[in-house]
């Protein structure tokens, strides 16, 4: 990593957990919490943290997007970095909240919170600037990234860089990674038939890079295509990568 | 004119499309040859980002003077001798055409492609009035001869492969033998065209750029077709959406490398028309005369709000349809109206009203796929979110057409409860301990977990949510 981001580099992160990860997938939560604090920094989770407001924005209701986005600028009131292990909450708070704010008395302190905010692996790349070593078996994976992870947060290379420091772990890429696996939130349960088709696809694509378990940085993908495998009986599991870097480096 | 109040009805023409298998073959192999394609063009990140800066800037600037520079190319188009006509509709358009063509006794009609008289079912309309008009692109004219609409902006029958176009010319071209080689195909395409830019009474074509500092009519293509269908009968009608207008000859460059670059992935077409007037004193070739179409059609209502105008930046490259997923698996004619994919998503509401196109901003998953590739840098995501916030909150100054008509009761109950359990962290921590505890007792066959569970296995939930995780590990709280 370049000296600069060495000197900025921290000592207390805020961690932002995200909704679906509380409800669904909390020690993927964890595992980022913990690779967080094994690199020797201060992980602060508040307590009253709740959604990032996205879904209320995704489907046109503005006002309740910002009730709940306020609760989260309360939330976060130091200028620490706020490390989030999903690029679409992520982008939400990053790119969006900015937006969502013009105009209003709170839009100075939206700003500054956006420009505290991290995707997980690009905070571990680009301002930590980790170095790994891999503990575990052999094992080859793919990786899915999150479309707004891609074209919110610019986040494309740094969690292959990571996959790629750790000596047993093949990376096989999927030549249709970059598109989507008909997630979308409401469009799941509004459009369901054309986001079947699109996970149908998107978990095709992943058997087809024979990779035992693909990774991801978000849950909503990680729902979506691990509940389509699991339906379809297809060879591969998938987990975040959070939990999957836990793990190889330091056998948890 | 057509007349019949179109309704949009996505999901259900989705459902058709997505159970044929011919169709989204067709559509996955077409799409992915054009993504790669256009890729190869701007493999120069730098290269892409500082042109595609350019042309939003171009496009960007003739909007932020639009009244003006529409003034100044009628004014330099009547200097040079080409009769601009001003229609607020489709319908107002459909007359001001079909007057022209009447007023000069034309009976038989040659066209070069334009979706503006897509828009305006232009065909029918003359048809209708006695006048055939025979459509000489290609494409427009395979699905001429089939009676369907466009499935693509640029490629309009792009929804057919090679067996089906045989079968078609087979059928309808007289004395066509059947055969799949393409090139006999396309010859037998020119050949039944040729007789008809011959005996055409009047040419009419859309146009790509309108260059208010010189009067031009900037059109481009590959065939050829648009050049002859503009040249060779004596009357040419451009017809235009008053969105096409650039200030300067200066501005046509970059977009015209942006343009076939993300269109097909071509460094240019084969054929570059700039007009200018109707054929002058000496000049052996090129129309007695050139009318110019100037079509509003709801534009001017786009145009009123300073975030939706960006809509108008568009150049119709089709770049954001080729890379969407959603309409690379349904393909065009799930959009019901004349510009589908991702463009025709924040257009067509525009147009026609959120109460008639309402479900088409929602036919989105947000990816941004179709804004990292808009030459234009148009924020199509960004804009489909505004259409879903008008639709249930109209914003006084838009004036959207059909704002607000998505409003349901038991919708805001639902974001109410959404704000009441998200923006309380009390409330937020019962809940979620409650759903912790019994969430997993819901059967998959419940409302909305249905729709999921139909390709997927139901989600389970945590027993312990990440909140409860932290305090346990001792993780601080401020």
């Amino acid at each position: 990593m370049t000296d600069t981001a060495q000197a900025q580099r921290p000592h207390t992160v805020y961690f932002f957990g995200t909704c679906l990860i509380d409800l669904f997938y909390p020690n993927a939560g964890l595992a980022g919490m913990e690779l967080l604090q094994r690199q020797g920094l201060k992980v602060v989770f508040p307590q009253k943290q709740t959604c990032c407001g996205q879904p209320a924005r995704n489907n046109g209701y503005q006002d309740e997007a910002r009730m709940v986005a306020r609760l989260q600028l309360d939330a976060f009131p130091g200028d620490w970095p706020i490390v989030v292990p999903s690029g679409s909450c992520a982008g939400m708070m990053k790119t969006h909240y900015p937006e969502l704010f013009e105009g209003t008395p709170d839009h100075a302190r939206a700003v500054a919170f956006s420009a505290r905010v991290y995707e997980l692996t690009q905070f571990l790349v680009d301002v930590l600037g980790v170095t790994l070593v891999d503990k575990g078996e052999k094992i080859t994976v793919t990786w899915h990234p999150s479309c707004h992870s891609q074209r919110e947060m610019g986040v494309r290379e740094q969690p292959k860089a990571l996959l790629r420091q750790l000596a047993n772990v093949t990376l096989i890429e999927n030549p249709r990674e970059a598109e989507c696996c008909g997630f979308g939130g409401a469009f799941a349960v509004r459009q369901a038939e054309i986001s079947a088709a699109m996970v149908t696809d998107k978990v095709a694509s992943i058997a087809e890079t024979g990779a035992a378990e693909v990774l991801s940085g978000d849950c909503g993908c990680l729902m979506n295509i691990t509940g389509a495998a699991g339906k379809s009986r297809k060879a591969f599991t998938g987990r975040h990568i959070a939990e999957f870097l836990l793990e190889r480096c330091h056998g948890r | 004119m057509a007349a019949e109040a179109l309704k949009s009805d996505f999901g259900g023409k989705a459902h058709i499309a997505l159970n044929d298998p011919k169709l989204r073959a067709n559509f996955r192999r077409a799409m992915d040859g054009l993504m790669t394609k256009r890729a190869a063009q701007f493999a120069d990140a730098d290269e892409w980002n500082a042109l595609r800066a350019r042309g939003a800037a171009v496009r960007a600037r003739a909007l932020a003077q639009l009244p003006e520079l529409l003034e100044r190319l009628e004014a330099r188009c009547q200097a040079n001798g080409i009769q601009v006509h001003w229609a607020e509709t489709t319908a107002e358009a459909n007359a001001i055409v079909l007057g022209i063509l009447q007023a000069a006794g034309a009976k038989r009609v040659i066209k070069g492609k334009s979706m503006v008289t897509e828009e305006m079912h232009l065909n029918a309309h003359l048809e209708a009035h006695g006048i055939a008009a025979v459509e000489s692109d290609l494409g427009e004219y395979i699905i001429q001869l089939a009676g369907e609409a466009p499935s693509h902006i640029v490629m309009p029958c792009i929804h057919k492969n090679k067996v089906e176009i045989a079968e078609l010319f087979a059928d309808k071209i007289e004395g066509q033998a059947y055969t799949e080689n393409v090139d006999e195909l396309t010859a037998a395409a020119r050949k039944a065209l040729r007789g008809r830019f011959a005996d055409a009474d009047a040419g009419i074509s859309g146009v790509n750029f309108a260059v208010a500092e010189t009067g031009t009519l900037v059109l481009i293509e590959n065939e050829g077709n648009g050049r002859l269908s503009t040249t060779l009968p004596p009357l040419h009608i451009a017809v235009t959406g008053i969105e096409k207008v650039l200030e300067k000859l200066e501005d046509v460059p970059p977009l015209l490398s942006l343009l076939p670059r993300s269109a097909t992935g071509q460094p240019i077409t084969t054929y570059v028309n700039m007009i200018t007037s109707p054929r002058k004193a000496g000049e052996k070739d090129g129309p007695k005369a050139v009318h110019l179409v100037l079509l509003d059609n709801g534009r001017s209502r786009v145009y009123g709000d300073s975030e939706l105008s960006d809509t108008l930046r568009c150049i119709r490259c089709a770049a954001c349809m080729n890379h969407c997923p959603v309409y690379t698996r349904v393909g065009g004619h799930t959009y019901t109206f004349t510009y589908p994919g991702p463009i025709g998503k924040i257009l067509t509401p525009q147009l026609e009203g959120l109460d008639c196109a309402g479900d088409q901003p929602h036919a989105s998953t947000l990816c941004r796929a179709c804004a990292d590739v808009c030459p234009v840098q148009i924020p199509i995501p960004d804009l489909l979110v505004r259409l879903r916030t008008e639709a249930v909150h109209p914003s006084a100054t838009a004036g959207v057409k059909g704002g607000g008509s998505a409003q349901s009761l038991s919708e805001s109950l639902g974001w109410r409860g959404y704000t009441a359990m998200y923006g309380s962290p009390l409330i937020y921590r019962v809940v979620t301990r409650l759903m912790g505890l019994f969430g997993n007792w819901v059967p998959a066959s419940a409302p909305m977990l249905k729709q999921w569970t139909s390709v997927r296995t139901k989600p389970k939930f945590a027993a312990k949510s990440l909140h409860q995780l932290a305090r346990e590990k001792g993780f601080s709280h401020d």
